[in-house]
């Protein structure tokens, strides 16, 4: 049996309060603000809590533009795409890295993994995107670059390694069934934690993606969630002139747009699906990454 | 167990295997091609004068003209400097607060407790530069934020106007780097403590060690390969810096650039908004040369440690 000493308990448990309040109150102040009226907060600045609730800024930021409803969507469509493909190319790609009976599997495996030691930099990988594959402002712009990703690669070999036995793979032979057909009917299904794993972690970098459309988007059709929040954030005036453009409304109504509150508003929708589907994916994540890095 | 890594089947038993294997590749080889190889081969540009009429084949050579004018342009100087000690001062505190928290975690007699504050702290790590950007915002905003207006004007201090103050960025982005990763990290540290045999712990308190004593004599010890090769491994990676952190956070404002423009950020400022082919180019070539080669030598550092826990 271990001690525990009473006060030692209590002390930490103290300092683990304060560790996570620090990392909640950033959340809680601008869920706050959100809720804020736009003459309050001008008059008395940012407050953890509104001394009376209004929803003038989401109403705003959710009916005076279509820019955030489409850019939900493109968002959604983006994660979803790209984290189908994404998965799929990475499981493909490191299955036969697994198997000890493919011929060139070390050559493949140092093809990938040379990647992650050395970029040709941001420069030559723009041009190819912009001159050779004519990325700007398309759909495939906002998730094709991440497809492959060469730590997954390897997660997913380990995962394999580790959880499919050969076995299974002889006798599925000995039956007839070709390489296609084990992997999608047995492997998948065996490494579907591994899988699940990998689809997580796309799914958010896709969701928290606003690289890509900085580099190469500059039509606002393609704008995902965060790149326009970058927007919004960069340029408060943003949103003024998306509802003058939109309604033609007078300066002196623009003057009075909620914008601050607006942008903290826009901030909680953007992260609002991450926090709380958080708890649910949360265990999965640190399983996942707990694997990872014992056995790497 | 029988696994992969069992006896291989001859291969004349399955001539047509590996190349059905090999199609299943196709789509991740042609992304690395497309994505990381043809790169490689573009670090050409830095040594040309990029003309788009004649192509990057077709334009006159400037042999090392573009790296000449970077490290004669004071940038160099501080976009190495800030990248260099930002890393240092993630590393070291980074380090610290996460090991720290990996083992309170670990010592938690209340098994749920502990599942929720790990839980708590991992969240930063799922919101975007973005929106992080917008939180800390709402601290530092000058006019409306939470510290001026909450904190330091009840105190009677004088209001500080942070988007334009480079003294201070250096703490605020280190605080905001650790906020988004200690929780992180520590579940990698908890992992492997969560691996160190129990015996151990049992014998010692048997034998009267206090909490603090197996800390420093049994947890610390053996953690301490997993701290030196992931600090190796971040000292390969000392030449790159999160972009998210050094573009979003400071809102990209111009007077805090002597202290928050890094690499990354100089590269992707000098290609887009100046449209600088050629000294952006030059400075990715700098960074992937200097970075390449710190992660062999910090490879060859590991591999005399922990054969196994080398990269290659």
């Amino acid at each position: 049996m271990i001690k525990h000493s009473r006060l030692a308990q209590t002390v930490l448990h103290l300092v683990f309060v304060a560790v996570c309040i620090a990392c909640l109150f950033p959340l809680f102040l601008v869920l706050g603000i959100s809720f804020t009226d736009e003459d309050t907060i001008s008059r008395s600045g940012f407050n953890l809590l509104p001394k009376l609730v209004s929803t003038e800024a989401y109403r705003f930021v959710l009916r005076e533009s279509d820019a955030i409803g489409r850019a939900y969507l493109l968002t959604i469509a983006v994660t979803v795409v790209g984290t189908l493909v994404g998965t799929l190319v990475v499981a493909l790609y490191a299955y036969p890295l697994a198997r000890a009976d493919f011929r060139w599997r070390k050559g493949f495996s140092k093809f990938v993994f040379f990647t992650m030691l050395f970029t040709g930099g941001l420069v030559p990988w723009y041009m190819i995107c912009v001159q050779v594959l004519h990325l700007r402002n398309t759909f495939f712009a906002l998730w094709l670059p991440y497809v492959m990703n060469a730590w997954f690669v390897m997660l997913m070999r380990t995962f394999y390694k580790e959880n499919v036995p050969v076995s299974i793979v002889e006798s599925a032979r000995l039956d007839g069934a070709g390489e296609y057909t084990i992997f999608f009917r047995i492997i998948v299904y065996l490494a579907k934690p591994g899988i699940a794993t990998i689809a997580l972690f796309n799914t958010i970098t896709l969701w928290n993606d606003w690289w890509l459309p900085l580099m190469l988007v500059n039509d606002s059709k393609w704008y995902n969630l965060q790149f326009l929040m970058y927007r919004v954030q960069s340029n408060i005036q943003y949103l003024s002139t998306m509802a003058s453009s939109l309604s033609g409304v007078s300066a002196d109504i623009l003057r009075r747009l909620p914008s601050r509150t607006a942008q903290m508003a826009m901030c909680v929708l953007v992260m609002g699906p991450i926090v709380l589907a958080y708890p649910f994916f949360q265990r999965y994540l640190v399983k996942g990454i707990t694997v990872g890095s014992i056995k790497e | 167990m029988a696994l992969f890594r069992a006896k291989p089947l001859p291969l004349s038993r399955k001539p047509r295997m590996n190349f059905v294997l090999l199609s299943m590749m196709i789509p991740g080889v042609i992304a690395l091609v497309v994505f990381s190889y043809l790169p490689m081969f573009g670090i050409i540009i830095a040594f040309k004068d990029i003309n788009y009429a004649k192509g990057i084949i077709g334009s006159p050579w400037l042999g090392f003209k573009n790296f000449e004018f970077l490290f004669k342009s004071p940038d160099a100087w501080t976009i190495t400097r800030n990248v260099v000690l930002y890393n240092i001062a993630f590393i070291v505190l980074g380090t610290v607060c996460s090991v720290a928290a990996a083992i309170a975690l670990d010592r938690m007699r209340n098994r749920r407790a502990g599942r929720f504050y790990q839980a708590v702290m991992f969240l930063p790590y799922f919101l975007s530069w973005i929106v992080i950007a917008s939180l800390v915002f709402s601290f530092l905003s000058v006019d409306l934020g939470f510290i001026n207006r909450r904190i330091f004007t009840p105190l009677g201090m004088k209001e500080v106007n942070w988007y334009i103050e480079p003294k201070v960025w250096p703490f605020i982005l280190t605080l905001v780097n650790l906020w988004r990763y200690t929780g992180y990290n520590s579940v990698i540290y908890l992992a492997s403590i969560a691996g160190i045999d129990p015996t151990y712990h049992e014998a010692a308190a048997v034998d009267g060690a206090t909490s603090w004593q197996q800390i420093r004599h049994i947890t610390l010890p053996l953690l301490s390969p997993v701290v030196i090769i992931l600090t190796l491994l971040a000292i390969g990676r000392i030449f790159f810096g999160d972009i998210g952190l050094f573009l979003q956070v400071p809102m990209n404002m111009g007077p805090l650039f002597p202290t928050t423009n890094v690499i990354d950020t100089y590269v992707y400022r000098t290609l887009i908004n100046m449209g600088d082919i050629g000294m952006s180019s030059a400075a990715g070539l700098y960074q992937s040369v200097v970075g390449f080669a710190l992660v062999l030598v910090s490879n060859l550092v590991v591999r005399r440690i922990d054969p196994d826990k080398s990269l290659f």
